[in-house]
């Protein structure tokens, strides 16, 4: 496996700094300075980047969908109409932004900022490279965890802070759906702790001999439908819900506040992509001609296409329905695929307590007809009920111009 | 030489600050922007107003909780605390010795059969429902 050869990281660039600021005379404080000045440049390129990717998605998003509605999306600016997302920023930037006077002002300011900065912060540990931008920690997949959880607060901030009926309904709602489904985006990612054996990204990859989503169809069906909902994509976009709450939280938003609180739920999915990729897909793994930075990236539009795709196709889901798509069906799911993982991690380890690659193979022989079995059989319990409709009536005014003859 | 431990965080806290200083850059780029003139700003005590289709809002805006919301926040508490019991086992578990590793897998097997009964209760007791 091979990687492109001029990749910047943290520790590449600290060492450039340090013989750079060694030759100036910097002496005992070369070091230190050196970390500061590497630190800040690797993040602002990182941030940077994720803008611009931001950018270029919303582009993606709109081709896409015009696509998968039989029209042609944004095709003016540019060739394309690749830089429509430069004039929509353009345009929000150079719009009134208005507070509504009734509005909590610091909690209406510092939501967006709240939002954007922990979808930033998950950036930090996806191993892009050998390892991440910023070096590896090791409790990677724990951090992603946790700061996802900032999340709902913000959002609840962004609803509290504009004082609007419609907003704190769509915030309430979203505060309440962000932490059912961090239970199931949870235990999704166990399953992969348990083949991996680490918390650390970088091992995580490097034990997908065979892609987890392989090995584990189930868990990657549970960590997929929580991750879905974790960004408020449709089908579980009760957060905005734009035909019963106006807007959602968003409602009292205007000019570069909106713009801010767009690019964090923008920059979502391309982060969420990232996550599944390194999770599930095998990361950076690849056969050899094509260096792993290449494959990661498209291991992520593959991901971000089925999330258009998930978009496009299913309605939104009733806030009961959401609810209880997490709690009674994933939460379930999610324990019955940690057993199913943890036993037969316990039948086919060797000695050493690593799983083979043939064995792997044999498990997910069993797991993909144990998920389909499953999934297949809830189907049928839950598909058997239908919708309670009333017996259609016909309308007395419906024969109003026949009733003559 | 920096300990190896507190220069991979102090990173990601250079990160997190950076991550705070861009989105509060450009609010204040924004706010510049309309103290030179170049983008409009004319309050006025309409457009001012909250968002009510039309209407004027009428009673209390910060509306309160209902109910269910509490149930749900609990049982998220305890499910949360049990994946947090649940992530140091997963990391560790394929490293133990195969007996040992029985061992801690049935304890485990109890654990959250506990925590499944009291979702089966949860269940039965109506508090996942949505209404």
């Amino acid at each position: 496996m091979n990687y492109l050869p001029g990749f910047i990281d943290f520790y590449t660039l600290y060492d450039f700094c340090l013989t750079l600021f060694q030759n100036f005379g910097f002496g005992d404080n070369a070091e230190w300075l050196s970390y500061l000045t590497a630190g800040v440049i690797i993040s602002f390129i990182v941030i940077n980047l994720m803008i611009l990717s931001t950018a270029f998605y919303t582009w993606f998003e709109r081709r896409v969908l015009g696509r998968f509605q039989v029209r042609r999306g944004p095709n003016r600016n540019g060739p394309f109409g690749i830089f429509q997302p430069f004039a929509d920023v353009v345009k929000l930037i150079m719009k009134e932004d208005t507070i509504p006077t009734e509005a909590d002002r610091p909690v209406f300011t510092l939501a967006p900022i709240a939002l954007v900065a922990p979808t930033l912060l998950i950036m930090t540990v996806i191993p892009m490279g050998e390892s991440s931008f910023l070096g590896s920690l090791n409790i990677g997949i724990l951090f992603i965890v946790g700061v996802t959880s900032v999340n709902s607060i913000a959002i609840f901030m962004a609803g509290w802070g504009s004082r609007n009926k419609y907003a704190i309904l769509g915030s309430m709602r979203g505060a309440a759906m962000l932490i059912s489904y961090e239970i199931p985006m949870a235990l999704g990612i166990t399953s992969v702790l348990l083949m991996s054996g680490s918390l650390a990204m970088t091992s995580i990859v490097s034990s997908q001999d065979i892609w987890f989503i392989v090995v584990m169809p189930l868990g990657f069906f549970v960590f997929m439908a929580a991750a879905t909902a974790e960004i408020s994509r449709t089908p579980f976009d009760q957060i905005e819900a734009e035909s019963e709450l106006g807007s959602g939280y968003n409602t009292e938003f205007s000019g570069i506040k909106f713009a801010i609180l767009f690019l964090a739920e923008f920059m979502a999915p391309i982060v969420t992509a990232a996550v599944v990729a390194t999770l599930f897909l095998g990361g950076t793994k690849g056969f050899d001609p094509i260096p792993g930075q290449i494959w990661f990236v498209l291991k992520m539009f593959v991901v971000i296409f089925v999330l258009l795709w998930f978009r496009a196709t299913w309605p939104r889901l009733r806030v009961d329905q959401i609810m209880g798509f997490a709690w009674k069906g994933l939460f379930g799911l999610g324990i019955l695929n940690i057993f199913i993982v943890a036993i037969e991690i316990m039948i086919f380890r060797t000695e050493e307590g690593t799983v083979g690659t043939s064995n792997m193979l044999i498990m997910s022989a069993i797991n993909w007809v144990i998920a389909v079995v499953t999934l297949l059989t809830l189907m049928r319990i839950y598909g058997q009920k239908k919708l309670e409709r009333p017996i259609p009536v016909p309308s007395p005014l419906a024969n109003m111009g026949v009733e003559a003859d | 030489m920096l300990d190896e431990y507190f220069r991979q965080y102090g990173v990601i806290a250079i990160f997190a600050a950076l991550a705070v200083a861009v989105p509060a850059g450009m609010l204040i780029i924004s706010w510049l922007l309309s103290v030179l003139k170049i983008r409009p700003n004319n309050p006025s005590t309409v457009k001012n107003s909250i968002y009510e289709c039309g209407f004027e809002t009428i009673t209390e805006r910060w509306s309160n909780f209902n109910f269910r919301y509490y149930s749900i926040a609990l049982l998220f508490v305890i499910f949360d605390v049990e994946v947090v019991f649940l992530f140091p086992w997963a990391a560790s578990f394929g490293t133990m010795s195969v007996q040992f590793g029985a061992y801690v897998f049935i304890e485990m097997a109890i654990f959250i059969g506990i925590l499944i009964l009291g979702w089966l209760y949860a269940w039965k007791k109506g508090s996942l429902e949505w209404s």
